[in-house]
């Protein structure tokens, strides 16, 4: 078929829109298929706020919420306790919470809105472990120091009631407190930051 | 990358690079480039490619929901509305691979019609056409299979009805449903091992299928709508006198067929995905119920003529029989045509109203598989059935009394390829030229010479070019 002119503008446009259109249409048609792998319906329920009323919460007692799959904590702190965290600093590796995850509106020395009330994520910040509530003070196992706070079974990290680590510990920084806010005195929502102050 | 010192471009050597390793250009070649098909392909053409795209989506999409699908009896139902509602977009690749099980099978149909019409399983063809017959009876079995997967109402009794049909095999019969079901009804069980045939097994005997159908096909060449062999007409150069290289001639064609099928496809999926209870019948919605049957029950359109053969015959066994006999008698094809003629344009007028009889008792047989089973409906499926059996059995003797008419030389082409250019492409140049004189697409032209220079003058980037 030599003896035929061909006509190569013809050619060149027919390829090159096709190409251009191809790619669009094979992008687009990609689209369904990345967005599918995204967390669908079910996870971001799963992952909505959670609600929790701290009204009944007795002095000392630490409550354990599920949260986006983790274990939340809401522990109701005493006067003695909240006094520990004053004396404990000296040990601590982060007191101020500078290198910490928390709210905005939890960055102060009771990492929590209102001092009385901590919520926390229960995974220590070394490997994932949930640590363990302690609040007696100076128990044999955990040595005269001890004030009351959270004990890591797994590497042995030490947290105060505020969950501060200590120093020397594996735990790099102080547990995570989740953004959280108060609907009413006694009615917390896990998963919503507080916009303003209580 | 040794092996061509003198390749110009990154792209040449790298293929030189593979080539050396692997017969790249050997198969390109073979297989696309320097692969000679009749000249004179026509519409009917299409519908193997459009099968092997249909072959591509329904996997693509199977994977996909594979990934949040249940294969638990407890499970499924409620699966497969979470894969519609909560997933992103999961509504959409769900009737893309249910809407693409039913393209699948209006593809094959056309395909294997298209097959009958031009005596494409005629020697040297009978392979390809049994390949091809394999293949149609394992997409059976994988359609009947992923039906049950979402186990809705129709899934369960439809499945109950088609394996309680192996019951009806004297002696063995009861034991062979039991072990196909792995339990003494349709459960969990089935369903497990339904969802591994349907995902794996199946599907890799498919793709086995298609490489083989494939590797057949151009063993001995296409045929065409004139139904004579272009091999026995070749230039000096050992290339057919009428044919012309696949690639591109027919990737072209395939590929603007494959956009306007497409087109059809996104209408279905997105106005008509359950095709008014044709695609996916509404008992589906419900979930599988096994105390209580819906009150009419048919099997996915694609199935239904063997459905009212099934039904045609008043016996457990002999409908049975009766349903495997017709998907069976099809891989005898090759054999009973006793015309030495291929094409219908050149059969005698006995064959073309045979098939005609045929292709209208398929029909008929299929629409009286969707309606309830009244007197009159079982008398016309009787009739259709009868017809459907004489066509094949009868045509030893009817295609050894054709008349059949003089077959041409070379290929006939209603039009030279050289007048084809229509007056749509001139309607597209004389718009290209008026976006050429306008400013801004000079503008955009003296941007893109600077970018070009620059790129010319890089010598990386040239390879771009």
């Amino acid at each position: 078929m030599s003896e035929i002119d061909i006509d190569l503008e013809k050619r060149r446009f027919l390829t090159r829109t096709t190409l251009a259109l191809g790619a669009v249409g094979a992008g687009m048609a990609a689209v369904p298929f990345v967005s599918y792998l995204k967390p669908g319906a079910g996870a971001l329920e799963a992952a909505a706020p959670i609600d929790v009323d701290v009204s009944k919460l007795e002095d000392g007692q630490l409550i354990r919420v599920e949260w986006r799959g983790q274990p939340i904590w809401v522990l109701k702190r005493t006067e003695e306790m909240l006094e520990t965290l004053t004396k404990i600093e000296p040990l601590l590796r982060d007191p101020d919470s500078d290198e910490s995850v928390q709210p905005e509106s939890c960055k102060n020395r009771y990492r929590s809105i209102k001092p009385e009330i901590f919520v926390a994520v229960g995974i220590c910040t070394h490997l994932g472990c949930s640590p363990t509530y302690r609040p007696e003070v100076a128990p044999p196992d955990l040595g005269k120091n001890w004030l009351g706070g959270f004990f890591c079974p797994c590497h042995g990290s030490r947290f105060d009631l505020a969950g501060r680590v200590y120093k020397k510990v594996p735990a790099p920084t102080n547990l995570v407190v989740p953004p959280y806010r108060y609907v009413t005195d006694t009615h917390i929502v896990v998963g919503e930051e507080q916009q303003e102050a209580v | 990358m040794s092996e061509c010192k003198h390749c110009e471009t990154w792209g040449a050597r790298l293929i030189a690079w593979i080539d050396a390793r692997f017969p790249l250009l050997k198969v390109w070649n073979e297989h696309l480039a320097k692969y000679y098909a009749p000249k004179n392909f026509n519409f009917w053409y299409f519908f193997g490619s459009f099968a092997l795209l249909v072959l591509v989506n329904q996997i693509a999409t199977g994977i996909w929901l594979t990934m949040n699908y249940k294969p638990d009896a407890r499970l499924a139902f409620d699966s497969v509305e979470a894969i519609m509602r909560d997933f992103n977009w999961g509504w959409l690749i769900r009737y893309m691979h249910s809407t693409g099980a039913s393209m699948f099978f209006i593809v094959i149909y056309l395909h294997m019609f298209r097959g009958m019409m031009y005596g494409s399983y005629k020697k040297p063809r009978e392979l390809v056409w049994l390949l091809g017959m394999s293949l149609y009876v394992a997409l059976m079995a994988e359609a009947f299979m992923g039906y049950l997967l979402p186990w809705g109402q129709m899934s369960y009794w439809g499945a109950n009805v088609i394996v309680s049909l192996f019951s009806a095999i004297p002696v063995v019969g009861d034991s062979l449903a039991t072990w196909i079901r792995g339990d003494f009804l349709i459960s969990d069980v089935t369903l497990n091992r339904f969802f591994s045939f349907h995902v794996i097994a199946v599907p890799l005997v498919i793709v086995f299928l298609v490489f083989l159908h494939i590797v057949a096909l151009h063993k001995v060449g296409s045929n065409n709508p004139d139904g004579i062999e272009i091999k026995e007409k070749k230039d000096e150069n050992g290339v057919p006198l009428d044919g012309i290289p696949f690639h591109p001639y027919y990737t072209v064609k395939d590929l603007f067929g494959a956009t306007v099928f497409l087109a059809v496809c996104a209408w279905i999926v997105f106005y008509a995905p359950e095709f008014g209870g044709y695609f996916l019948e509404r008992p589906n919605f419900v979930p599988a119920d096994p105390l209580k049957t819906p009150e009419h029950i048919a099997p996915v359109w694609y199935f239904t003529p063997y459905y009212s053969i099934l039904r045609a015959i008043p016996s457990k066994f002999g409908g049975m029989l009766a349903m495997f006999l017709a998907i069976f008698i099809l891989f005898l094809l090759p054999w009973l045509d006793r015309c030495p003629v291929k094409s219908i344009r050149y059969r005698g007028n006995i064959y073309r109203i045979a098939l005609a009889l045929f292709v209208i008792s398929f029909l008929a047989l299929g629409y009286l598989g969707t309606i309830p089973p009244t007197p009159t409906a079982a008398f016309f499926g009787v009739l259709f059935t009868f017809i459907y059996f004489g066509f094949f059995l009868l045509m030893p003797i009817y295609t050894r009394l054709e008349v059949t008419r003089p077959v041409p030389e070379r290929l006939t082409m209603p039009k030279p390829l050289l007048e084809r250019e229509g007056w749509f492409w001139n309607l597209v140049r004389q718009a290209v030229s008026c976006v050429r004189k306008a400013p801004w697409y000079r503008q955009l032209d003296a941007q893109w010479q600077k970018i070009r220079t620059f790129m010319e003058n890089n010598k990386y980037l040239r390879h771009f070019l």
